[in-house]
């Protein structure tokens, strides 16, 4: 009997301890897609939630859930954080998108920040998102120089606009190099799936392309491409670890300014709704390090990252034909954010169909 | 040395009824050492997982929508493996149920009105019904084996779903993404309260199957049949009853089962078709209805205990800080206590010794 008392003394005195801890100023909850430790998408997340509270120490307190489905899941998680004390959720995942309206309908008081979606349907709802399609032009004229087969191998996740701007990026980037130059698509229908990427990424190479590239989130092509002796862009994350040999260089996807510029307009008071499509320039898009190139390609790499921070190229700059042959865009025209937001075609030289 | 399992001649009435609350004090002291060893107290974890979700209103809203699907879908395979069908491929039928009955809000947006939302659930039945009927016909005709070409379906039942939704089911106004459009009112399963949550019919839907599927199991012919063939196809045939009809009406029951799971989901939860409209379901039910002891009334409460093992580590995530890994094998100790118990309480481990040399 004294032994229940004394454990029950010991729960009321650990809520206690709870309640306390949760004294900072700003509850910022995070909901990942996959698990933390994909080292791609939901990893980079992760790390920008790191920085966050390196960033803001005691003023933030921070919570997450990893590997929560899209669908009914994703909607209760993101009402438990809601209901849970959390002053802004970020949403990390495109099929989080009505999820995250409807709940935001409900917490008026709370702020929702959705990655990649297009919906905002309440004040308190906000997407980001970032111009990944920037790295993937220089990848392009990196792929282009090393390559001596003029093939590159491209695993798609899904024929979404995200990815297919992926493509047609680094296909314009790769054709300022090298007007003749191809590029195959392997669709591999998943985000996150070792298992599949790596056969996508040995089909591709028995199909004779000697560099691959990625829109999935693990490193198993990487580690693929290190086997077969080839190189390899890496994706969402540095890869350099699963091949030193291998990675030219990487898109890095870097959260962290973004969440930290987010919670302390929150903390100041200066919170607003956005919609935003960050890149180079905010620190948002970083390229790794360039490795296993000769000088002069790393040059010009490192020239176009400069010439695309400045905003002296945009990798959508006409003229650019599509697929199909006929004119997208005149010389010298830009093309404008809805259609880019909506990409559904290739450009001309993509040796594959968009599945529509 | 060998291990062996012998029957135990009577085994105990008493603890065969306690059997699962012994199972869930096993598991809470194996969690509260796992717990322990992760550096996190183990009252709070276990207050978390057990207790937390149950104490507030929207929260058990939450765990009927969580437990519907499971429920539904485990009930009809539970008549499956009653009658020793192997029907592995609940979350195709769950999927096929979910696409026949969207149909309506999708193709025919323009038609509304109260006859949608009936019509609807009917074609989900249907729908799953007749996934259900492939693996079947091809038993009862061909002999083939149910489990392997049932599950294969469920692979072809994704695909199917994946390739609707980004091909001719596409939304038109959804920027390309890979999903329907949204179904409009009146094709939206009404919640059941929704002053205190969004918890819909599915559940109530679930409820009247487990009891209807109790009764047929228990009181009428039908059911005697399914048991018995289930049990002794050579008995049940010397009495009559016919082996193929068996199977052909216990895959369609399950399919019915399953398929109105998959509408409920996608009417009452999601509101759309997207690539992925479950997580699984159609496999975690088989383990429901194991626990339930493939017993409907059994399979309610075990619905309700692992839709809260689900809460339970998502609230854990959040309060302990603990990754979902942790969560998972939580409700790994918690199934294999069950089936622990259960074992244990029928068999009695007999470690023999090594065979002598005559």
């Amino acid at each position: 009997m004294r032994n229940t008392t004394k454990l029950m003394l010991a729960a009321v005195a650990s809520f206690g301890m709870a309640a306390q801890a949760q004294a900072a100023d700003v509850k910022a909850c995070f909901i990942y897609v996959g698990p933390i430790g994909d080292f791609g998408w939901s990893y980079q997340h992760d790390q920008g939630r790191l920085e966050l509270e390196e960033a803001l120490g005691d003023k933030v307190e921070t919570a997450y859930l990893e590997s929560v489905p899209e669908g009914a899941d994703a909607e209760r998680a993101i009402e438990r954080f809601a209901r849970s004390g959390c002053n802004i959720i970020f949403t990390t995942s495109f099929g989080y998108m009505d999820a995250t309206n409807k709940v935001a309908a409900k917490f008026p008081d709370v702020k929702f920040e959705h990655a990649t979606g297009y919906k905002r349907e309440t004040p308190n709802v906000s997407t980001y998102n970032s111009k990944f399609y920037q790295g993937r032009y220089v990848q392009g004229q990196i792929a282009a120089k090393m390559s001596e087969a003029g093939v590159a191998g491209y695993i798609g996740s899904f024929p979404i606009p995200e990815v297919v701007r992926g493509i047609n990026s680094f296909m314009l980037g790769a054709q300022s190099v090298n007007p003749d130059f191809a590029v195959k698509v392997v669709w591999a229908n998943t985000w996150f799936d070792p298992g599949k990427e790596a056969d996508a990424a040995k089909a591709l190479i028995d199909q004779g392309v000697d560099i691959i590239t990625q829109h999935t989130d693990s490193t198993a092509p990487m580690q693929v491409a290190a086997e077969r002796g080839i190189k390899a862009f890496g994706q969402a994350s540095d890869m350099i670890n699963f091949g030193p040999e291998t990675q030219l260089t990487a898109i890095v996807d870097d959260w962290g300014p973004y969440y930290i510029e987010r919670v302390q307009a929150l903390l100041d008071g200066t919170y607003e709704s956005v919609d935003v499509w960050h890149g180079m320039a905010d620190g948002n898009v970083v390229m790794a390090p360039y490795a296993n190139m000769p000088d002069d390609v790393k040059a010009m790499a490192e020239e176009t990252e400069a010439a695309i921070t400045s905003g002296e190229l945009e990798p959508f700059t006409g003229p650019i034909t599509k697929q199909d042959g006929s004119e997208w865009l005149a010389e010298g025209e830009q093309a404008d954010i809805g259609t880019l937001l909506g990409l559904n075609f290739y450009v001309a030289g993509v040796d594959d169909q968009l599945p529509q | 040395m060998r291990i062996e399992l012998v029957r135990r001649p009577n085994p105990s009435a008493l603890y065969s009824a306690l059997s699962p609350l012994l199972a869930l004090a096993i598991t809470a002291a194996l969690g509260a050492v796992m717990f322990a060893l992760l550096g996190k107290a183990p009252h709070l974890a276990l207050y978390s997982y057990f207790i937390e979700p149950l104490t507030e209103v929207w929260s058990i809203h939450e765990l009927l929508i969580k437990a519907a699907p499971l429920i539904l879908i485990a009930v009809g395979l539970s008549v499956c493996f009653l009658s020793n069908n192997w029907n592995i491929g609940a979350e195709g039928q769950f999927i096929m149920g979910a696409i026949a009955g969207s149909a309506l809000p999708i193709l025919a947006p323009d038609f509304q009105g109260p006859l949608v939302l009936p019509a609807m659930l009917i074609m989900g039945m249907l729908g799953g019904m007749a996934y259900a009927a492939i693996p079947a016909v091809l038993k009862a005709r061909f002999n083939t084996n149910e489990i392997l070409s049932s599950l294969m379906l469920v692979y072809v039942a994704q695909l199917f779903l994946d390739w609707l939704v980004r091909g001719p089911w596409r939304n038109p106004e959804g920027f390309n993404f890979p999903e329907s459009r949204n179904f409009h009112a009146d094709a939206i399963l009404p919640e059941i309260m929704s002053s205190s949550g969004r918890a819909h019919y599915g559940f109530v839907f679930a409820i009247i199957a487990a009891l209807v599927v109790w009764f047929t199991l228990n009181r009428t012919l039908k059911g005697f049949e399914i048991r018995v063939l289930g049990q002794s196809p050579r008995a049940g045939r010397f009495a009559g009853f016919s082996y193929t009809t068996t199977v052909i009406t216990t895959f369609l029951i399950a399919g019915a089962l399953a398929g109105l799971a998959g509408i409920s989901e996608v009417s009452g939860a999601i509101g759309q078709l997207r690539p992925v409209i479950s997580p699984g379901y159609g496999f975690t039910a088989i383990i429901v209805a194991f626990l339930g002891r493939l017993n409907p009334l059994g399979i309610v409460a075990a619905g309700l205990v692992l839709a809260l093992s689900y809460l339970g580590g998502e609230a854990a995530q959040i309060t302990l800080g603990v990754s979902n890994k942790v969560s998972n094998v939580f409700q790994g100790i918690l199934l294999f206590s069950v089936l622990a118990c259960d074992t244990l309480i029928h068999y009695r481990i007999r470690i023999a010794g090594p065979a002598r040399a005559e």
